[in-house]
């Protein structure tokens, strides 16, 4: 028999996360990209980057609201549906999550209503410190998030106590291996999502030839970004799939299809798997590359989809130990292509300023817009990959997502707020979309300001 | 006292945090349609709030994350015991968050219409179901064995909590009153003091009917533990006086005395439940309490710490932003932000 609540919760929280997901990377990015401007415009005093901070900034706060309130749902989703799950691991897990809201949200939301509404009662120093302490706030935040996440990809500083994990080590948890692969790669992917929003608004304005001054500046800077973000990204990505062959080589298994424990192990260009059957129906592999990428040398061991099945039986009793192999290998290989394919764009762009040509020329400028859309299919399929590929354990090893649900549920309150959630969820993001094409196609305000210093700060 | 017991002080604390601040901006957000005459009117009342709103509400987030990690099982009780109510409270907050931001940023009168509503109704039931929830925090709810909530949604309404709703809807609306004429001039601030007047009545009425049906209601009598009742008297006393402050125009005062009266209030209810987080009302050998939900000593020691360092500062700088927006806000376009 299905178990409806079960399912219907996975939904629910697939869907508010992914949502949640949506706003927080650009918010990690362009936090730091209008610090960046406002910092030029306190040192050099040039009224351009005044202009520009305004413009981004007003993209930023739109985008900022949204980020918020979604954020609200993620604090008390684990109580509402997964109850178990918070019991069983909430010594732990709920520190980290206590501990980024009083380090953090308090940091962010504090300082960026100062911000807002600050322009005419602070001195410029101040007003540029508040964007910063934003900046600092939302990757800090981001920080302490993922110390919880990585507690269920790799727990580490527990103990088991009556059926319960207790904490044993805190600075385990902070130092966790994870951590330091999974937090620089998410904060260095929000810095490219900001890269390719700020270039493809700015490539928009550069083709209709209006507001040169602010949106030259805005592409050379974020062509700039970006190419080191995303040379960062990749670095760091390629680590950080090094350290789940060690940790969770099933994901890996699943992400590369691979059914056989192969030395050296082969690289799939194209699989397509029927899983019920254990074959493959489709599958492209160029010999030694996985072994290549996994250990940096032409001969390692890569545990196959089968053997890890029968060792996980041994270790865990009876089971299916097998994630939807699909769903990892697709997400796992668009994530990666649309990572190289974003590098080339950001790339290119930075050789064609170093160049010094003329920007408004450039061909790729039609297509940067809508480029925008690539980190967003990244960071989603990126999420997916992640929490997917640890299934059926919603902490690696230790809970299956199975017994993680609020028992006290019934498929019919789950479904009704999961339509609840996915419908307003829904209507926002059009109410979302609307404003930011219209404020960014409306573009700063034209330079000679004659406004009032408050009318000033709201329109431009 | 043990760790279990600070942090379910601490805990306290957060909420008391939570509905001093929230509360007027709950508040600001209920008279908006009763107050807001024209566009520009509800603009002003809506950029009286605008700075803080998001600060206030991250002090839910943080009782929430306290709760989460000092004690798992309340955590997990109560917010899959309370699940529809919840829903209704995020969708609420959720709407009402965007609505400040995204409502002045277009012209369309239907859009700013529209979020006007979303502003009303994403204060109105946040603030009654607030006095909801923690009125069955008192009275109880079906828990039974291994912590696992066994009702439904209508379980959480009775005449009891509805009464707990209404003190905490007028309440709040009082509260957000009171602060609207201090941060206005002219025309709006004698309106806002109108209201102020009007609110106060009904508010102290509630207020008494419902600490009398405390008695009536709740094992308040024989329970062992702390008797409230003195708490419960000061906080009477503080929503009276604010009465008498608000006919002598004496803002700031009314201001403190309702914020005291939320303190009080609940103060009393938290005293109320110690030593138990949860009260079942099915056998009291279902209770939460702060022994069987609480968390390891580490987790608790670690959380202290944080706890201890972090809160003073935060006080700081929220205290330094409140100052920085002492200014009052007049009804001109061109200086209005939201
Ligand atoms: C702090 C913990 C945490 C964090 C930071 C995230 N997740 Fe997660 N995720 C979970 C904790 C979790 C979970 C509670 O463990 C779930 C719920 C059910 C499950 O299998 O794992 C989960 C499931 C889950 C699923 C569905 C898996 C399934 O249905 O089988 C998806 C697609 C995501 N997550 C995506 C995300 C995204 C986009 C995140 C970025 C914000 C994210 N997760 C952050
Ligand atoms: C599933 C776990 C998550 C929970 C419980 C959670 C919780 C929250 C909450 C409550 C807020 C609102 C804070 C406010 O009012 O200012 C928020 C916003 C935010 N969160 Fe999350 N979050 C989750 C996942 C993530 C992840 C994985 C990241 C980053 C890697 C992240 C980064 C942020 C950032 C930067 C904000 C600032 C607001 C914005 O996005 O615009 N969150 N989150
Ligand atoms: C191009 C090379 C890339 C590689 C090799 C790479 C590698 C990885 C790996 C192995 C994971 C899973 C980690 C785990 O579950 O243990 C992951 C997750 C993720 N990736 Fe990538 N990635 C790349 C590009 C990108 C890009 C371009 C983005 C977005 C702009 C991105 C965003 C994410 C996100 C948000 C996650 C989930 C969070 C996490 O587990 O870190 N990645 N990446």
């Amino acid at each position: 028999m299905e178990n409806w609540v079960l399912i219907l919760s996975r939904w629910q929280f697939a869907i508010t996360t992914i949502y949640h997901f949506f706003f927080v990377p650009l918010t990690l990015g362009l936090s730091v990209f209008v610090a960046i401007l406002e910092t030029i415009y306190v040192r050099t005093g040039q009224e351009v980057y005044k202009r520009m901070t305004k413009f981004w900034g007003k993209l930023f706060v739109i985008n900022f609201a949204m980020g918020v309130v979604t954020g609200i749902v993620q604090e008390f989703q684990f109580g509402m549906n997964w109850s178990e799950y918070s019991r069983y691991v909430g010594d732990i897990f709920g520190a980290p999550l206590a501990i980024e809201a009083l380090l953090a949200f308090f940091l962010e939301s504090t300082f960026l209503g100062l911000w807002i509404f600050g322009w005419d009662k602070v001195s410029k120093g101040v007003h540029a410190l508040a964007i910063w302490l934003v900046a600092i706030g939302s990757n800090i935040s981001s920080l302490w998030i993922l110390v919880a996440n990585s507690f269920m990809q790799q727990p580490v500083g527990y103990a088991e106590e009556n059926g319960r994990l207790v904490m044993t080590n805190f600075w385990a948890l902070l130092g966790n291996s994870n951590v330091w692969v999974q937090f620089p790669h998410v904060v260095f992917s929000g810095f490219a999502t900001a890269a390719f929003f700020v270039l493809g608004i700015s490539a928009y304005h550069l083709l209709r030839k209006k507001h040169a001054d602010v949106f030259e500046r805005s592409f050379r800077l974020a062509a700039l970004y970006g190419t080191i973000a995303m040379l960062l990204v990749i670095l760091v990505g390629h680590s950080q799939a090094q350290h789940m062959v060690a940790t969770q080589p099933m994901k890996m298994a699943a992400a590369e299809a691979l059914w056989e424990t192969e030395n050296p192990a082969s690289f799939s260009l194209f699989t397509i798997t029927d899983q019920a059957n254990r074959r493959d129906l489709v599958s492209l592999r160029v010999p030694r590359l996985l072994s290549l990428l996994s250990y940096n040398r032409l001969e390692g061991e890569v545990k196959g989809i089968n053997d890890l099945q029968k060792q996980f039986e041994l270790e865990y009793g009876p089971g299916n130990y097998i994630p939807p192999i699909m769903l990892n290998y697709w997400t796992f290989r668009i994530m990666v292509g649309v990572g190289f394919l974003m590098f080339f764009i950001a790339a290119f762009a930075l050789l064609r300023v170093i160049q010094k040509r003329a920007l408004q020329e450039l061909k790729i400028l039609k297509w940067l817009p809508f480029a925008i859309a690539l980190p967003y299919l990244s960071n989603s399929t990126g999420w997916i990959l992640t929490e997917l590929g640890r299934q059926p354990w919603v902490v690696y090893g230790k809970l299956k997502t199975a017994q993680a649900f609020s028992p006290n549920l019934t498929p019919g309150l789950v479904l009704t707020s999961l339509i609840g959630f996915t419908l307003v969820y829904g209507l926002l993001m059009v109410a979302d979309v609307y404003l930011l094409t219209k404020y960014a196609k409306a573009g700063p305000a034209p330079k000679p300001a004659k406004h009032s210093v408050a009318e000033q700060a709201y329109w431009e | 006292m043990t760790l279990g017991t600070l942090w379910f002080v601490l805990i306290a604390v957060l909420y008391i945090g939570y509905f001093v601040l929230e509360g007027f901006d709950l508040g600001v957000g209920i008279l908006l349609p009763f107050l807001g005459k024209n566009d520009l009117r509800r603009r002003a009342i809506i950029n009286t709030v605008g700075p803080h709103w998001d600060g206030n509400e991250v002090w839910l987030l943080t009782a929430g994350g306290a709760t989460f990690a000092a004690f798992p099982n309340w955590y997990a009780t109560l917010f899959s015991g309370f699940y529809l109510a919840l829903f209704l409270m995020l969708i609420a907050l959720i709407v009402r968050g965007v609505a400040f931001e995204f409502r002045s940023k277009d012209e369309n009168p239907r859009w700013r219409s529209l979020w006007d509503w979303c502003i009303f109704l994403g204060s109105v039931i946040p603030a009654l179901l607030w006095g909801v929830a923690f009125a069955n925090f008192v009275r109880g709810v079906p828990i039974g064995p291994n912590f696992q909530y066994q009702g439904t949604f209508l379980d959480l309404l009775n005449v009891y909590s509805l009464l707990g709703g209404v003190v905490s809807l007028l309440g709040f609306a009082l509260h957000g009153a009171i602060f609207l004429s201090l941060k206005t001039v002219d025309d709006l601030q004698v309106q806002a003091r109108r209201w102020a007047q009007r609110l106060w009545v009904p508010a102290v009425i509630a207020l008494v009917a419902f600490t009398i049906s405390t008695y009536v209601f709740t094992d308040i009598i024989d329970k062992s533990g702390i008797n409230p009742w003195p708490v419960s008297i000061f906080a009477v006393l503080a929503l009276l006086a604010s009465g008498w402050f608000i006919r002598r125009k004496q803002d700031g005062w009314a201001f403190v005395m309702t914020a005291l009266a939320i303190l009080l209030a609940v103060t009393t209810i938290f005293m109320e439940l110690y030593p138990r987080v949860l009260v079942s009302s099915i056998d009291p050998m279902y209770d939460l309490t702060i022994e069987n939900s609480a968390s390891g000593p580490l987790t608790l020691r670690t959380m202290s710490i944080v706890a201890l360092i972090f809160v003073p500062i935060v006080l700081a700088y929220q205290g330094w932003t409140y100052w920085i927006f002492r200014k009052r806000i007049v009804e001109k376009a061109d200086t209005l932000h939201y």
